[in-house]
């Protein structure tokens, strides 16, 4: 392709990108739709085996521990407030406040992992992985409920891991003032992010602990 | 729209997209670029290239079944030819083609839009398509040998394959992926960009079918993303969700995937729908019939074929319950069908029909997908789909609604928009010849196929009883048939490409924003923003455009 000369149409890709945070945020939501489905389908699948081998799923329950589980979801929740917080103060103008809350969310986040490293590692410690030892014992249902439990807490420890890149993001953003109190729609979206992982959690959590 | 008050001159100096001045030299103008005219045409090679190879390999297996036993390769061969046929046709082909090709280039004009929404995801999702695809081709020579499940990878057989599986589920992941981003631009995009005085109901029908189809593909997709991975799981550690042998359930698996892979269906047959909608008024130089039903009726689709997934599953074991309300909801989703086909019918009614190439495609299209609508309610009733369930039967109904639907509409879109998008003119009687020949070629090939599968021929087999041979020596003629116009229609294209005459900026009388432009379209789509103020289909101002011949 050969190129006119034509002055007038310098960095004419330009014009292609406009600020729409309405729109912004409506992408947002259907990115968090696809991402309830996502979970939906496994909840699906949680739901069906639940029926089909409800006293080995009441059996396995026993084996997780409810106070580490309680602990992670008052953690989660926290952090949850704390990237609202976050978006509230930068409205109000105070950078450093905004920051700071980001810092406490960050933190919750990777308190919440290291809970659920030692979690698991406790799982792995007493042979209860996919084709561990333990489990080549326990019947069908426990086996499907601590399939499904790998599955799910750790596509949602994914999700934490995406959520605080996000985040770090955005506060590399902020810090070089490009998120403002005038435009802050990225830190929203990514708040928006952090509360669907809060939501999950909300549902693993019960199904997964508290059901015995 | 016919009586918007655009200010854009035919033929000025204006510069097209192709030759503007871009921040990027080169081939990098190319694979950095956030103009959705740009990744269209992008698009729309991959997906032709992907095209010919699934349809090379397609003759080949036609090839095969020339005589009964071997032919020119063993069982293990054609295993794999066909599971390859499939994948690369449904993933890299038939879901991408119109939507992202045609959607991503008129969507944003039709409109009267400058761009989607989001221009970089835009370009986010066509390399996330080449990722998916170059992951699907490196899994045909890397670990056990090519994937040999079908394009449906049910287990327990996908776990226990030795075969490359897990490489080719996790390339359609990531081309799943690129569909859900895809889908989110365009539904933001419907919502956000229309130009002023276009509402709603004065969207063109392509746009409308769009928006239906963009939905299916937020909410469909993530559940087979899921589902596909917990294959790669159940491969990688055993976790046995799918797996019997550990207690899961591979019926769990058929809905997962057909909860999914049937709305699919749609994302394949409703962009062509609003390509049809397009193509007809504007060759019977008529206002659509029943332009509200025919946008409502998208939606519809979207809606039942949601519901319908269980009746792929109607030999699987599923319960008697289950099998009559799925049954049911199938003959429902014939009826969205058929106001469309009706109100297309109606719209000719009276008009004054110019049979150009691709309102031949058009006529084609409606006779082929009647016959594959039709058969796919002998499907969706319990009793004769005991009978034919996994027969050739399928296999014809499905190309009747696959190929005959959606390929034949694609063939139909590039011809009508081919002078916007290259501003070149084709050989309108090549055209025509080679739209004949395929339409010749296709039934050859596939009409038999309905009636070895009523008498019994199953489908995926590489030998077959000798009283079928006459069936498939026909079919396997009509491949060839089929296949020549195909080459004989792309080289057309190919010549018009280099050679074409200059296309004018309307030259078949259309009346929808992107006919308002200049072929191609500037950078900008329009010098400025237009305003609407009629519906998408008012041919009374369109004397003075005659078509230009």
């Amino acid at each position: 392709m050969s190129y006119n000369s034509d002055s007038s149409v310098q960095e004419i890709q330009e014009v292609h990108i406009h600020r729409d945070d309405f729109g912004s945020k409506m992408g947002m939501w259907l990115f968090l739709f696809t991402e309830i489905l996502l979970f939906g389908g496994l909840f699906i699948m949680y739901a069906g085996y639940r029926y089909l081998y409800s006293d080995g799923f009441a059996a396995a329950a026993t084996e997780l521990d409810v106070l580490l589980g309680t602990i992670n979801t008052v953690i989660l929740l926290t952090s949850s407030l704390t990237v609202v917080l976050s978006i509230v103060a930068l409205q109000k103008n105070n950078k450093q406040l905004s920051l700071f809350f980001l810092w406490v969310t960050v933190l919750c986040g990777l308190i919440f992992l290291v809970n659920k490293y030692f979690e698991w590692g406790a799982k792995f410690h007493h042979g209860i992985y996919p084709k561990g030892p333990a489990l080549q014992n326990m019947s069908e249902g426990e086996v499907l409920y601590f399939g499904l439990y790998f599955v799910m807490t750790g596509l949602h420890g994914l999700h934490i891991v995406v959520g605080l890149i996000f985040i770090g993001y955005v506060m590399r953003q902020i810090q070089k003032d490009v998120i403002t109190s005038v435009n802050f729609q990225k830190l929203e979206n990514s708040g928006l992010y952090w509360h669907l992982v809060d939501i999950i959690w909300i549902f693993l959590f019960p199904l997964f602990y508290l059901i015995h | 729209m016919a009586n918007g008050t655009i200010a854009v001159s035919p033929h000025t100096a204006e510069v097209d997209f192709y030759n503007v001045r871009t921040k990027h030299k080169g081939i990098l103008s190319w694979l950095l670029t956030i103009d959705h005219k740009r990744i269209g045409i992008m698009y729309l090679f991959a997906v032709v290239f992907f095209f010919l190879v699934a349809m090379t390999i397609g003759v080949f297996m036609r090839l095969e079944m020339l005589t009964p036993g071997e032919t020119i390769m063993k069982p293990q061969t054609y295993n794999s030819l066909f599971t390859l046929h499939g994948v690369i046709m449904i993933f890299l082909f038939i879901i991408p083609a119109v939507p992202a090709v045609f959607g991503n280039f008129f969507l944003p004009i039709q409109l009267g839009a400058q761009d989607v929404q989001f221009p970089k995801l835009n370009l986010l999702s066509w390399y996330l398509y080449v990722i998916g695809a170059v992951l699907a081709l490196t899994s045909l020579f890397s670990g056990g040998g090519i994937m040999d499940t079908g394009w449906t990878f049910y287990v327990p057989y996908s776990i226990r394959t030795t075969t490359n599986v897990s490489l080719s589920v996790f390339a359609a992941f990531v081309l799943g992926f690129a569909t859900i981003l895809t889908g989110l631009n365009f539904i933001t995009t419907i919502h956000r960009l229309r130009c002023p005085g276009m509402t709603w109901f004065r969207m063109p029908l392509f746009a409308w079918a769009l928006y239906a189809t963009s939905w299916i593909q937020v909410l469909a997709t993530p559940v087979i993303g899921i589902t596909l991975i917990l294959i790669i799981l159940e491969r990688a550690f055993g976790i046995g969700i799918f797996d019997p042998a550990l207690g899961g359930d591979p019926l769990l698996y058929q809905h997962m995937f057909w909860i999914y892979s049937h709305p699919a269906v749609y994302i394949m047959i409703l962009p062509a729908m609003g390509v049809v909608s397009e193509i007809i008024p504007t060759f019977s130089k008529k206002a659509i019939f029943g332009y509200v039903p025919i946008a409502i009726s998208s939606l519809g689709i979207a809606l039942v074929g949601y519901l319908v997934w269980g009746h792929h599953m109607f030999s699987s074991g599923i319960s008697d319950t289950s099998r009559v309300i799925f049954s049911l909801l199938t003959f429902f989703v014939a009826l969205p069908s058929g106001i469309k086909i009706f109100n297309w019918v109606a719209t000719m009614y009276k008009g004054s029909i110019e049979v150009t190439a691709p309102m031949l495609y058009v006529l084609l299209f409606i006779f082929i997908f009647s016959i594959g609508g039709l058969t796919g309610l002998s499907l969706g009733a319990l009793n004769t789909d005991l009978h034919l369930t996994d027969t050739y039967f399928v296999v014809a109904h499905f190309h009747y609604v696959m190929f005959g639907g959606m390929g034949i509409i694609f063939f139909a879109a590039l011809h009508y928009w081919f002078p916007k998008m290259f501003g070149k003119m084709y050989n309108e009687k090549v055209a025509k010849t080679a739209a004949i020949w395929i339409g010749i070629g296709f039934n050859m090939l596939y009409f038999p196929m309905f009636i070895m599968g009523y008498l019994g021929q199953p489908r995926r087999y590489y030998d077959y009883l000798p009283e079928f041979q006459k069936y498939h020596i026909f079919s396997t003629v009509g491949s060839w048939v089929l296949v020549s116009g195909i080459l004989i229609m792309y080289i057309n294209l190919a010549i018009a490409l280099k050679r074409g005459k200059k296309a004018p900026d309307n030259p078949w009388g259309g009346t929808t924003l992107e006919w308002k432009t200049s072929s191609p379209p500037i950078m900008e789509n329009f010098k400025e923003i237009p305003t609407v103020t009629t519906g998408p289909y008012d041919h009374s101002n369109m004397e003075s455009q005659e078509v230009k011949k």
